[in-house]
């Protein structure tokens, strides 16, 4: 099984990069670009191949790692 | 007062750590490499500057799960003083023996410079030599100086005595909050700081405003 983890800023935690990324869109003319946030994919291959023990998993490895939860929020994402 | 530095792959400021312990305490500290599983006994661990690790996936994420902070983290708990300076900082912020998280600085710019810091607390092993509210001159070396924290956190901390160093007046580099620049575990005995106080210990070198730090762990470790 394939799992995708994507971590980002939690809201209202300052996003300087993402910040810098908007104005960037912004000065190469796309003027509709309003707030950008950024954050990290993760891709797993998992030896699993039950969907919820899965997902239990990958949660302990957010919380554990891949995840600082004190500035991070994480979503997990199940490919069969 | 017998000391250890670890050394992880990528710190950089593990060397000048012990020059400036050596330097001050006239011991040469324990060098101890991250695979190893025990680090000696000693009054004093420090955590130096670097990027261990690569900063891969954040920095100071891989060096807290590393076989030595295993051991860091049980000696910090049964009371052992441990100093973890930038890198350092951020390795203790991801272990979870100093609350908070270090950020990208708020400019985005990796800033090299001299910085005028308050010494904000002086009842501390690690700063009782210097006078509340002095105004010292660290150099600070950091992508990731940003210190946040949730606003009960920062009460928390600020209410305890627990922030030991302040960005001065127009001198916060990073927008860390509060202008927070160095803070204490609740139990006092681990420091975690930006700037480096290690690298202006020699008039040589720039200054000598970080001598007190290690004048007082000397004094109050013995």
């Amino acid at each position: 099984m394939k799992a995708r983890v994507f971590v980002t800023l939690k809201n209202g935690v300052l996003d300087p990069q993402g910040k810098a990324i908007g104005h960037a869109l912004n000065g190469l003319g796309f003027g509709e670009v309003g707030e950008v946030r950024q954050g990290k994919l993760i891709d797993i291959e998992l030896r699993e191949s039950d969907g919820e023990k899965a997902r239990s998993r990958l949660k302990q490895m957010c919380e554990k790692l891949l995840a600082n939860t004190v500035i991070e929020k994480y979503e997990i994402e199940l490919k069969p | 007062m017998k000391s250890a530095v670890v050394v992880f792959p990528a710190s950089n400021c593990d060397r000048d750590a012990a020059v400036a312990l050596e330097q001050i305490t006239g011991r040469k500290p324990h060098m101890v490499w991250h695979a190893d599983s025990e680090i000696p006994d000693v009054d004093l661990i420090v955590l130096p500057g670097g990027f261990a690790y690569g900063d891969y996936l954040r920095s100071g994420a891989m060096a807290a799960l590393s076989t030595a902070m295993r051991d860091v983290i049980d000696k910090a708990q049964k009371g052992v003083t441990v100093l973890g300076i930038c890198n350092g900082f951020q390795v203790l912020t991801e272990s979870r023996l100093l609350p908070g998280a270090l950020m990208r600085n708020a400019g985005l710019k990796f800033t090299c410079r001299g910085v005028g810091l308050e010494v904000t607390e002086t009842q501390s092993v690690f700063t009782r030599k210097y006078d509340h509210g002095q105004r010292v001159t660290f150099p600070v070396a950091n992508g990731e100086g940003n210190y946040f924290a949730d606003d009960e956190t920062l009460d928390r901390l600020e209410g305890e005595g627990r922030v030991v160093f302040r960005y001065a007046e127009g001198e916060n580099p990073n927008g860390s909050a509060r202008n927070i620049a160095g803070i204490l575990n609740e139990t006092r005995n681990v420091l975690g700081l930006m700037p480096h106080p290690e690298r202006v210990v020699d008039p040589l070198l720039g200054g000598t405003d970080g001598r007190a730090m290690f004048e007082s762990l000397l004094e109050g470790l013995g």
